[in-house]
Formats: structure tokens, C-alpha cells, sequence
């Protein structure tokens, strides 16, 4: 159980049915592919937890995390869109009642 | 950064995770966290690790073939639990080679019910019901961890710990419904274990002093999870006609557990390596790790 220093980390992405996302799960440390197929089946799929397993040497993963919003754009998500106030305007033109 | 900038930040740090805030491996963290953190993941790897040698003791000795198969998986969970832990501990800087390093040379710790002897079947039914279930009380308690990396692994572990208590269970109920000699092997381990699982959630220190808890690290204190394992197990004990022999023992008016006060030197003693049978564990882990060197070297050399 010593890590070398050529083993790499591979990030494991589990899918718990077919059609379901693929989540992280955790990662295993190997020499290669091979070693980190084995180890991610014994890790996570000994209980037949997962449909399926992805992986992914963890320097292949390109992280972005910051997401400005500088101008606030707002139409872009339902709360830039507040239409109570329209919309109670337009029943009472129209005479109507809420349904 | 300057002292002052990091004081700031370290108190800006303390108010997110006060609100509730979820760490990750490569966010910035005060020294102090990152510290307690590691040695806290650390230690939970090594218990793991060395948690496997009372039952591994026992596969052998197991009364039936599937007693046998179910003590073997058990087995291969816990090691893969380590295996997970040592991950976790690496990415926050410590190599799984350094903490082996330092488990065997006795620098590093693992919790003290895995420092005693398993004499009997009967301890191996009470370790996997009794010792599990003191641990997924701190386990459960571990998914709130402010750091996510460690509370997403403590939801796979706390998935596979619930088998290995129905196993213990399942192994306690076939002796306590066995013959009268079968019931006295429970009753035994049972009278030995007590001890070691009442020292297991550790001394009571206020949850309110408790830097563990105050970097979210733990989300209960210890003495509240030591109530939460009586509250649970107590009456599952004694529904099976076993004895608990503690006179002081019992739940009071107000819903709290009295008990006589655990040795905590004991405690002390046995987790800084002097318990009955840590060094003889410690010398096998040696043993195997360099057994089994030879496997690395022609793995590596294959692969590469």
C-alpha cells in the first residue's frame, strides 16, 4: 500500500443507474490504467453500486470556478422577471379573476 | 502573507464555516485546520488499517464457511476505507508512504479498542456489532464535516459500516440463542469490551472547548455521542438478557446516561502504543509491509 513515485491519482466518476449523472465519487492512486481499473472496480463497484465508472487521470481535469456576474444580468434567471404587479394590472383590465 | 493579513483571513475562514461553509481540497485554509484536519483524517486511516488485524485473526477460526466469507468482506471493507482515508490525507500534503512511516514507527495513532486481543468468537460478534456502532455514532456525525472531501468519503463508509453491524448483530444473536456456552462467550467478550467502548468517543471535554468542533472538523462533542451510542445500544444489550456490569449504569430522570467514570489513563496508556496488544499489531504491519515490498517493486516495473 506504499505509493511510488510514478503512481498517479485518477479522479473516479460513479453512475449509480443508467441515465442517472455520473458524480465524483473519490479518487485511487496507481501505477497506470490498468492498476486504477482494478482498484476503482474494487472500490466502487464490489456491491454492484454503479452502472458505470469514469476515469480520469486528475492532471486531464481543467477546474474553473470563478463566475462573475459583473453587470447582474438578470434576465438571464426567473428573478430578473417580476410579473405580480403586471400581471394583477392585466386581470383588471380584462375584468378577470385569478383562476 | 503578513501575520495580520493571515489573522484576518483565519477569522474570516472561522465565520464561513460558522454559517455553515464547506471546504475543499484546494481552497486556502488557516495552518492550524489544514493541521488538526490531517491528523484527525490520519488517524481514522490508521484505525482503519490496524482495525482489521483482531478479525483478521479470526478468519480462520471462523465456525462456517459463510461466517467466513462474511468476515473476509468485511475485512476488505475496512481496508478500503483506509485506502480511501489515505487519499484524503494526501491531498492535504501527507503521502500515504509518510503515515505508514509514522504508524509503525509509533509516531501516529489509532483508536484504542483495536489495541486488544480477540480471545474468542465471541469477540468478533461483539467487536463488529458493539466497536462498529461506537464508530459510526462518530462516523454519521462526520458527514456534517465542514471539510467535503472527508464527508463525501464518510457516506460510502457509513454505508458499509451498517453491514458489518447487522453482520455483528447476526453473529451475537446466533450465540445468545445457542447453548449456555455459546451465551457465556458473548457474555465474556462482552464484560472485556465494555471498558474500551465506554473510553472510545474519548474524555468528555465541553463541546464549547473543543477546537474540533469549532472547526466543524466534528460536529458533536464527545460525550454527546458517547450518549447517543448508550441511548442506542444499551437496551438493544439488555433486550438479549445480557449483563452489563457497571452499578453506576443508567439512564436518569432528565434522559442522560450515568456510568462509572471510564480509566482514562488507560485510555492514554493504550492509544500511545502500551495496550495489551499493540506492539504485537504494530509488528505484523512491519512484517507484512516488508513481505510485500517486492509486489511494488514488480508492479512499477511492469508498468512502466
Amino acid at each position: 500500500m506504499s505509493e511510488n513515485a510514478t503512481d498517479t491519482v485518477f479522479e473516479v466518476f460513479r453512475q449509480e443507474r443508467k441515465g442517472q449523472p455520473f458524480q465524483h465519487a473519490g479518487s485511487v492512486l496507481a501505477p497506470d490504467l490498468r492498476f486504477a481499473e482494478i482498484y476503482a472496480r474494487e472500490q466502487y463497484g464490489r456491491r454492484q453500486e454503479s452502472s458505470a465508472l469514469w476515469l480520469v487521470r486528475r492532471d486531464a481535469i481543467d477546474e474553473l470556478s470563478d463566475f462573475p456576474d459583473e453587470f447582474d444580468l438578470k434576465y438571464r434567471r426567473v428573478d430578473g422577471y417580476s410579473i405580480k404587479a403586471r400581471l394583477k394590472e392585466a386581470r383588471e383590465r380584462a375584468g378577470t379573476q385569478p383562476s | 502573507m503578513e501575520a495580520e493579513q493571515v489573522e484576518s483571513r483565519a477569522a474570516e475562514f472561522l465565520e464561513y464555516l460558522e454559517a455553515g461553509g464547506l471546504v475543499e481540497a484546494h481552497d486556502w485554509m488557516p495552518d492550524e485546520y489544514r493541521a488538526r484536519l490531517r491528523k484527525f483524517v490520519e488517524m481514522h486511516a490508521n484505525s482503519e488499517l490496524m482495525g482489521v488485524l483482531p478479525e483478521r485473526d479470526w478468519i480462520l477460526r471462523a465456525p462456517t464457511l459463510q461466517r467466513k466469507l462474511a468476515l473476509t468482506a468485511k475485512i476488505q471493507d475496512e481496508v478500503g476505507h483506509a485506502q480511501l482515508l489515505y487519499r484524503v490525507v494526501a491531498d492535504l500534503g501527507k503521502p500515504r508512504s509518510a503515515c505508514l512511516d509514522d504508524l509503525l514507527a509509533g509516531r501516529s495513532k489509532f483508536h484504542n479498542v483495536f489495541h486488544y486481543p480477540t480471545r474468542t468468537w465471541g469477540d468478533v460478534g461483539v467487536i463488529a456489532w458493539l466497536v462498529d456502532a461506537a464508530a459510526i455514532v462518530s462516523q454519521k456525525a462526520l458527514l456534517k464535516c465542514s471539510y467535503a472531501p472527508y464527508a463525501r468519503i464518510m457516506k460510502k463508509i457509513c454505508w458499509e459500516e451498517s453491514f458489518h453491524i447487522l453482520h455483528g448483530r447476526d453473529v451475537v444473536l446466533a450465540l445468545v440463542t445457542g447453548t449456555p456456552a455459546q451465551f457465556e462467550l458473548v457474555q465474556e467478550a462482552l464484560d472485556r469490551w465494555w471498558g474500551p467502548l465506554l473510553q472510545f468517543h474519548g474524555t468528555p471535554i465541553p463541546a464549547s472547548e473543543d477546537p474540533m468542533v469549532r472547526w466543524r472538523i466534528k460536529s458533536q462533542g464527545n460525550e454527546a455521542a458517547r450518549q447517543e451510542f448508550l441511548d442506542g445500544y444499551v437496551p438493544q444489550i439488555l433486550e438479549l438478557g445480557l449483563e452489563l456490569h457497571d452499578p453506576k449504569l443508567r439512564r436518569n430522570d432528565e434522559g442522560v446516561w450515568e456510568y462509572t467514570e471510564p480509566d482514562w489513563e488507560e485510555l492514554k496508556a493504550v492509544v500511545s502504543g502500551h495496550g495489551p496488544a499493540s506492539q504485537e499489531r504494530l509488528d505484523f504491519r512491519r512484517r507484512s509491509r516488508a513481505e510485500i515490498e517486492w509486489i511494488g517493486r514488480t508492479v512499477l516495473a511492469e508498468a512502466a
